[in-house]
């Protein structure tokens, strides 16, 4: 049997007396669609932190193929193949759109730089959808662009792993048919996805399997139609029965 | 191109046709050019708002106070670079994990401590107050060199801009942790640039320091140098390598009429004049430049 893509064991974090993420597990293999799910504040974007680099774990180990991430730097943890987009989108603000996607290319596994990375840069801009706005500057984009930018500089990574933390939060339905299409269409090239999400459609479309957290903890996990009616999740997300 | 080139020849040739007043000013001129410029290289890329310019200035300047007279010039000036690189090395360990006003901050006291430091050594172990630079130096030897670290400073900046390194440091002062996340090694970029900008600084220190005859520590570690270079570099723009330039001359020429002028308001005056800047120009002069063109386009 080979190695599971994404290992998660046993991972814990407290800030404080507040146990952020409390000794979850789950693996996913290559290819796969994975949402995280969960009521505000059980634990999901700090597990996304964990993940990437951006915090450390207390406790538990994340492995990528086998390799040991945590107490890696997030630079590392980049060029090892986890991209990243953030809950609240962080664009290089006043660089335009093609600055923004090579910072992408620049400092992965494989770097490319100037030249070498002008028709790869093109090419992203057009596939997230922002064909000839590649010289417009970033903080001029409305917010779904951003977010396509956002995604795109990720995508420049080349990553084997990319989390997407909420990115399809804020947008109206039109915006939101595009984004999930856009999504589906990076599912057939074998990357894998990890995703924070609370809309719905979208967990259904996309997600091959999700994992539930409420407190920190896992809850449940299985097929979106699975989870979505465990008692659990319902009494996580709508309470307990008073009866 | 040619514009550029006769004026290089025009400063290249000042100290032989200018008289003592007109090359101390602009032994002055280049000094600050070469701070500023060297301040923007890391400050202005990234952010990291420094105030220990004066620290390595000085350094370098009490290098060639101790060490001018046993060694040869060249290798006064090596040492004293290899001293600044280590010092800023050890600085920026400490220091480039802070962000913000605490990294302001910490390099400001920072400069203050080497200060006391050095002044604690003069008095306590060397049994002095300060030291005598006996060089026989022309002030046209300080100004050509002066001028030569300008143009390697210009140079350098210029082509630190374009690579990825420059690249890098942008990154870093637009969103230090999605940098982190598209893989820069954010603490060694910082580092790398820290260490270089204050190589340059400790050499200006160095080479100016024969001017002065005696120095002493609150003259090599005066910290108004440390703001003076901030507001010369913000008024020029230190978004771009030749930002910080546009400011030094304005800044320069200023601070000769206030020093004749209002010599015991200095400190005032130097505080209002930063505040306009702020107000009035908060990406510097060089900021104008694309700012009128967007105006052109999108007229709001």
């Amino acid at each position: 049997m080979t190695a599971p893509l994404l290992a998660v064991e046993g991972l814990t974090r407290n800030f404080g007396g507040l146990r952020a993420v409390d000794d979850l597990h789950f693996e996913m293999t290559r290819g796969e669609v994975v949402g995280l799910l969960g009521p505000n504040g059980s634990g999901k974007t700090t597990v996304l932190n964990l993940i990437s680099g951006a915090l450390r774990p207390d406790r538990g180990s994340v492995r990528l193929l086998g390799r040991e991430l945590v107490g890696q730097p997030a630079f590392r943890i980049a060029r090892l193949g986890v991209a990243r987009t953030f809950q609240l989108v962080r664009v290089f603000a006043t660089m335009s759109v093609r600055e923004n996607i090579a910072a992408g290319f620049a400092f992965g596994a494989r770097p490319r730089f100037g030249r070498a990375a002008r028709a790869e840069i093109d090419a992203l801009v057009t596939r997230v959808g922002l064909a000839g706005r590649g010289d417009q500057v970033a903080h001029e984009l409305t917010y779904i662009d951003q977010k396509r930018l956002e995604l795109a500089r990720a995508l420049a990574l080349a990553p084997t792993l990319l989390l997407l933390d909420e990115w399809l939060a804020g947008l109206n339905q039109v915006e939101l048919a595009a984004a999930i299409d856009l999504l589906d269409a990076l599912r057939s090239e074998t990357l894998t996805i990890l995703l924070v999400e609370h809309v719905m459609d979208a967990i259904r479309a996309l997600c091959d399997r999700c994992v539930v957290m409420n407190a920190g903890a896992r809850i449940a996990a299985g097929t979106p139609a699975d989870v979505l009616l465990d008692p659990a999740v319902v009494t996580a997300y709508l309470g307990a029965d008073d009866a | 191109m040619a514009l550029g080139a006769i004026g290089l020849l025009m400063l290249a040739f000042a100290p032989v046709f200018a008289n003592s007043y007109v090359v101390a000013l602009l032994i002055n001129l280049l000094l600050y050019a070469v701070l500023a410029t060297a301040w923007g290289l890391f400050s202005g890329t990234t952010g990291y708002v420094s105030l220990a310019t004066v620290s390595f200035f000085g350094v370098g300047s009490y290098a060639v106070a101790v060490l001018a007279e046993r060694l040869p010039w060249p290798i006064v000036l090596l040492v004293a670079a290899v001293i600044g690189a280590l010092l800023a090395l050890l600085v920026g360990l400490a220091t480039l994990r802070l962000a913000g006003i605490v990294f302001v901050i910490f390099t400001f006291g920072l400069s203050e401590l080497v200060r006391q430091v050095v002044t604690w050594y003069e008095a306590k172990i060397a049994g002095s107050v300060g030291r005598y630079v006996f060089l026989d130096v022309t002030p046209a030897v300080i100004y050509w060199q002066l001028l030569a670290l300008a143009i390697v400073v210009l140079l350098f900046g210029t082509w630190v801009a374009r690579s990825r390194l420059g690249f890098a440091l942008r990154l870093i002062g637009e969103d230090e942790a999605a940098a982190r996340h598209c893989g820069v090694d954010t603490t060694r970029a910082k580092l790398v640039m820290f260490s270089a900008s204050s190589v340059f600084m400790v050499l200006a220190g160095a080479i100016v320091a024969p001017r002065w005859t005696y120095i002493d520590a609150a003259i090599a570690f005066n910290p108004l140098v440390s703001f003076q270079v901030v507001v010369m570099a913000l008024l020029g723009g230190a978004g771009r390598v030749y930002g910080p330039l546009l400011g030094v001359v304005p800044v320069v020429l200023l601070f000769e009429v206030f020093i004749k002028y209002f010599p015991n308001h200095f400190s005032i005056v130097l505080g209002l004049v930063f505040l306009v800047i702020v107000y009035l120009l908060p990406r510097g002069v060089i900021g104008l430049v694309p700012r009128a063109r967007a105006a052109n386009i999108e007229p709001a």
